[in-house]
């Protein structure tokens, strides 16, 4: 790259190659069959600029990025008032002229490289893929091309790890391998379909620092996320989709700030992060935030002590203690492998402690019959990540809801009218009784679950990721339900999570893990403003923030 | 990397463990079924051909069928271990040169009929997944009737068309490769239709995955994308598949064999069995049992080979 773009967004002589867009598409349209999956989008990439879509799942934002490299698939109907690629006409590519396109002058990075690498292939022949179907460098010399791209994203040893297969290595690496494959042969412009989504935070954060890197080197970035926060660290500019549609665009700065459109406003009410307990995520457009009032902590409903859990001699968890009082949230937040699942069915009593006990409600795990244990396990339910694996999928809403209040003793005769009162609890209502998992949304999912998990009226619920898979309006409303039902039922959560911004927002208190063991435990005000472990510190650096906007502008910085 | 391989040399050794038992059990229903028949041991034994007393006496001492049962047992195994199969009284030879002498033919058929069906089937699967509808109603069409027409009704077809009628090749016997394509194509035909339905199936169940979409971004060319990362992903199913054809095939060489007039292990089984040359019988069950678990660790391996996610496993 010679000089800096140091335009930014104003729009130079369209002769020049330092300010014309990479591509620009004006009124794009998508459709699949009856589909209309992109309704009039138009927006420019110009180089060392970051442009953000963001949406929800089926805004269309993904759809639009592979249109950018022609790959919407056979049955897929691309309509644009213009579309070019660097000045060319885009519309016009045949096969052979958008693969010269594709890898060489737009690289593209899907997320979770754990499905996105080839899983039978070690991923130096990946990196290597692209070198070879574009020939930035002779055949003799991609060998080592490979280890030069591998080490200039970050990943350490290349040597040896481009020898690797994907399931050897870690998140993070995987990930830096797959932006090495797609940065090969040097593209003007970089798409990143939420390039950090399956990752944890603090290698979240390294991925995005990699990117802002490829960018102050004068690449251009299309960022495609779910993720307001993750698009604030980077993007000059933000397209916020909806239903296929742009309702707002304009710079990250304004449109993260100040939000023109109700739904943008709407998306970022929805971030938990910068909202207290007890406030309200889901907000009604006109309508003031509520506020709920959380129960006063009540009697210990599990007191867990010492708990020591090791699989094949690798401890999994080590010395965990905490309790947990009835009305109360006790947020559990580690990476992955930090032994929050293992210490949630060590609580579930689906596994017994190598070392240290459980009580649920004064009466240990340990020692009881299973006719004790079915007892004891009313009392406890739990909430999983994905609802949908956790249903039999053959079972309609009403046979879960039966099952489930079977086990917890309510007789034949009463189930029917108690189920529609807990789907009512959940904010459905007796229409869905005879839909089947599979027919419903994400959402009305996790309530059914949840609806699930109250049928036998427990002390706690388990909520192993209940918000994971959700998206971000969506997942408001859930945990806003959570919140209701703990104050009207007076219920007991334990809420593991790797996402520091939703266990700030619902627990009363916090246990960090790491490595299985608990690096912090305290109230969650004190953990978030004043941690004590320096892993605690660690973590919440991590955390993408949307005030990072204020010093996310490096097209305009001079170098 | 030593740590894959160890654990590598660790899974043949269970698997040959394995087989070793499954050979025993082999050996043992062969020895019951022996003393299950009805009649006497030495007569079950000549079967059909009149022998002098003699040989009889000879039989009685070979078996060891003067002394108890246990003794019988160990004498029997004892032998098997040793390679010898025993004596067929009708064919006057013993029956591991019976089978020598007809196994090669067998394997020969088996192998190029499997080749056939390998190279066809992927080669049908790669062009055929994710298509037009037409093509790939067609496609499976044609496997449907490839599926549903019997090996036996195939090969007569083939016969009556090929070596009556146009005399291309030969309608009997029929030396080196002119006397083998009629047979392979009957013994192929059905194994490609059902191995090309499976391939088609997984590889567009692969076609959909991110890993695909990221080649294709990279610039790769369609046929690339199949060859170089779909078709790997779709053969661990196949091999699995094929593990089983194996077995099967050798079945479906008695009607292959007895209507191309041709020699094997499928006309030496049918003829001992009509001829209740039980020896021969015996045999037969030995060898393919033999066949069978040397398949299957040879698929176990492979696994290995394909996906480098089984080497760490277990």
């Amino acid at each position: 790259m010679t000089e800096p773009a140091v335009a930014g967004l104003v729009t130079g002589s369209a002769a020049d190659p330092e300010t014309e867009p990479i591509v620009e598409v004006t009124d794009l349209h998508v459709s699949f069959g009856e589909i209309h999956a992109v309704r009039g989008v138009s927006f420019a990439v110009r180089p060392g600029e970051c442009v953000a879509i963001v949406g929800e799942s089926g805004s269309g934002k993904s759809v639009t990025a592979r249109t950018l490299l022609g790959l919407t698939g056979d049955d897929a109907r691309v309509r644009a008032g213009s579309f070019r690629v660097e000045g060319a006409d885009a519309s016009a590519f045949g096969e052979r002229r958008w693969r010269s396109v594709r890898g060489r002058r737009i690289g593209f990075v899907l997320q979770d490289a754990l499905v996105s690498l080839d899983a039978l292939r070690p991923v130096g022949k990946e990196v290597a893929e692209a070198l070879r179907l574009h020939r930035p460098v002779p055949r003799g010399a991609v060998a080592g091309r490979v280890v030069e791209l591998l080490r200039e994203v970050g990943v350490p040893e290349p040597e040896l790890r481009a020898r690797q297969y994907p399931h050897e290595l870690s998140g993070g690496l995987r990930q830096r391998a797959l932006i090495a494959s797609a940065i090969a042969c040097h593209p003007r412009l970089l798409i990143a379909d939420e390039p950090t989504t399956a990752l944890d935070v603090t290698v979240q954060a390294q991925i995005l620092r990699l990117l802002a890197e490829r960018k102050r080197t004068g690449t251009a970035l299309l960022l495609i996320s779910h993720d307001l926060a993750v698009v604030a660290e980077l993007a000059d500019r933000v397209l916020v989709m909806k239903d296929g549609v742009v309702v707002e665009d304009g710079p990250a700065e304004r449109v993260l700030r100040e939000p023109d459109h109700p739904y943008t406003r709407r998306l970022l009410a929805a971030v938990p992060m910068e909202h207290a307990k007890g406030t309200r995520l889901s907000v009604a457009e006109g309508e003031p935030p509520r506020t709920i009032t959380p129960p006063v902590p009540g009697e210990i409903v599990i007191e867990a002590r010492d708990l020591v859990k090791a699989f094949h001699g690798r401890p999994a968890v080590d010395g965990v203690s905490f309790e947990l009082r009835a009305g109360e949230t006790l947020g559990v937040v580690g990476e992955s492998g930090s032994g929050k699942t293992t210490t949630a069915r060590l609580v579930l009593g689906l596994l017994a402690p190598d070392a240290g006990s459980v009580e649920i409600d004064g009466r240990p795990w340990a020692g009881l019959t299973a006719g004790e244990r079915r007892e004891l396990r009313r009392h406890i339910q739990v909430v999983y990540q994905d609802p949908l694996s956790s249903f039999d999928p053959r079972f309609t809403v009403r046979r879960v809801l039966d099952e489930a209040l079977g086990v917890g003793g309510e007789p034949r005769a009463t189930r029917r009218d108690r189920a529609v009162e807990l789907l009512e609890q959940v904010g459905l209502d007796a229409s869905v009784l005879d839909r089947r998992p599979l027919r419903l949304s994400g959402g009305q999912r996790q309530r059914v679950a949840i609806a699930r998990a109250l049928a036998p009226r427990p002390r706690v619920i388990v909520c192993d990721e209940p918000v994971s898979a959700l998206d971000v309006s969506i997942q408001a409303q859930v945990l806003d339900l959570l919140a209701d039902l703990q104050s009207e039922l007076g219920i007991a959560y334990l809420f593991i999570s790797h996402h520091l911004g939703v266990v700030h927002h619902v627990s009363d208190r916090v246990l960090v893990m790491k490595d299985g063991r608990a690096v912090e435990y305290g109230d969650v005000r004190q953990v978030f403003t004043e941690p004590r472990a320096a892993y605690t510190r660690e973590l919440l650096a991590a955390i993408p923030r949307l005030d990072a906007v204020s010093t996310g502008l490096p097209t305009r910085r001079a170098s | 990397m030593s740590g894959p391989r160890r654990r590598t040399g660790r899974l043949v050794l269970t698997r040959v463990g394995t087989s070793v038992l499954v050979l025993w059990g082999a050996v043992t229903v062969s020895f019951t079924a022996l003393h299950l028949t009805p009649g006497n041991v030495a007569d079950v034994l000549i079967g059909s051909s009149t022998v002098t007393p003699e040989v009889r006496a000879q039989i009685i001492a070979d078996y060891g069928l003067d002394r108890p049962l246990l003794t019988q047992y160990a004498t029997y195994l004892g032998r098997v271990l040793r390679g010898d199969l025993g004596q067929s009284y009708q064919l006057h030879e013993s029956v591991a040169a019976a089978i020598g002498a007809q196994l090669g033919a067998s394997v020969q058929l088996t192998l190029s009929a499997l080749v056939l069906a390998v190279v066809a089937s992927t080669t049908l699967a790669l062009l055929t997944a994710r298509r037009a509808r037409w093509i790939r109603g067609l496609s499976s069409g044609l496997e449907l009737v490839g599926v549903s027409i019997p090996t036996f009704w195939t090969a007569i077809l083939l016969l009556t068309v090929f070596s009556f009628q146009l005399g291309w090749f030969p309608a009997a016997g029929g030396e080196g490769f002119a006397g083998l394509v009629l047979p392979v194509i009957a013994v192929a035909l059905p194994v490609t239709t059902m191995l090309t339905q499976m391939m088609r199936e997984s590889l567009e169940l692969v076609l959909d995955e991110p890993f695909v979409l990221t080649a294709r971004a990279r610039g790769m060319p369609d046929l690339g994308v199949r060859l170089r990362h779909a078709l790997r992903h779709t053969l661990v199913p196949a091999v699995t598949l094929i593990g089983w054809i194996v077995g099967l095939l050798l079945g479906s060489m008695v009607p292959v064999e007895q209507i191309f007039s041709r020699q094997g292990i499928g006309q030496l089984t049918l003829g001992a069995v009509t001829g209740k040359d039980l020896p021969v019988v015996m045999g037969v069950v030995l060898v393919t049992a033999v066949l069978y678990v040397v398949v299957n660790i040879l698929v176990d391996l492979l696994y290995l080979v394909i996906d480098p996610r089984l080497r760490g496993a277990r």
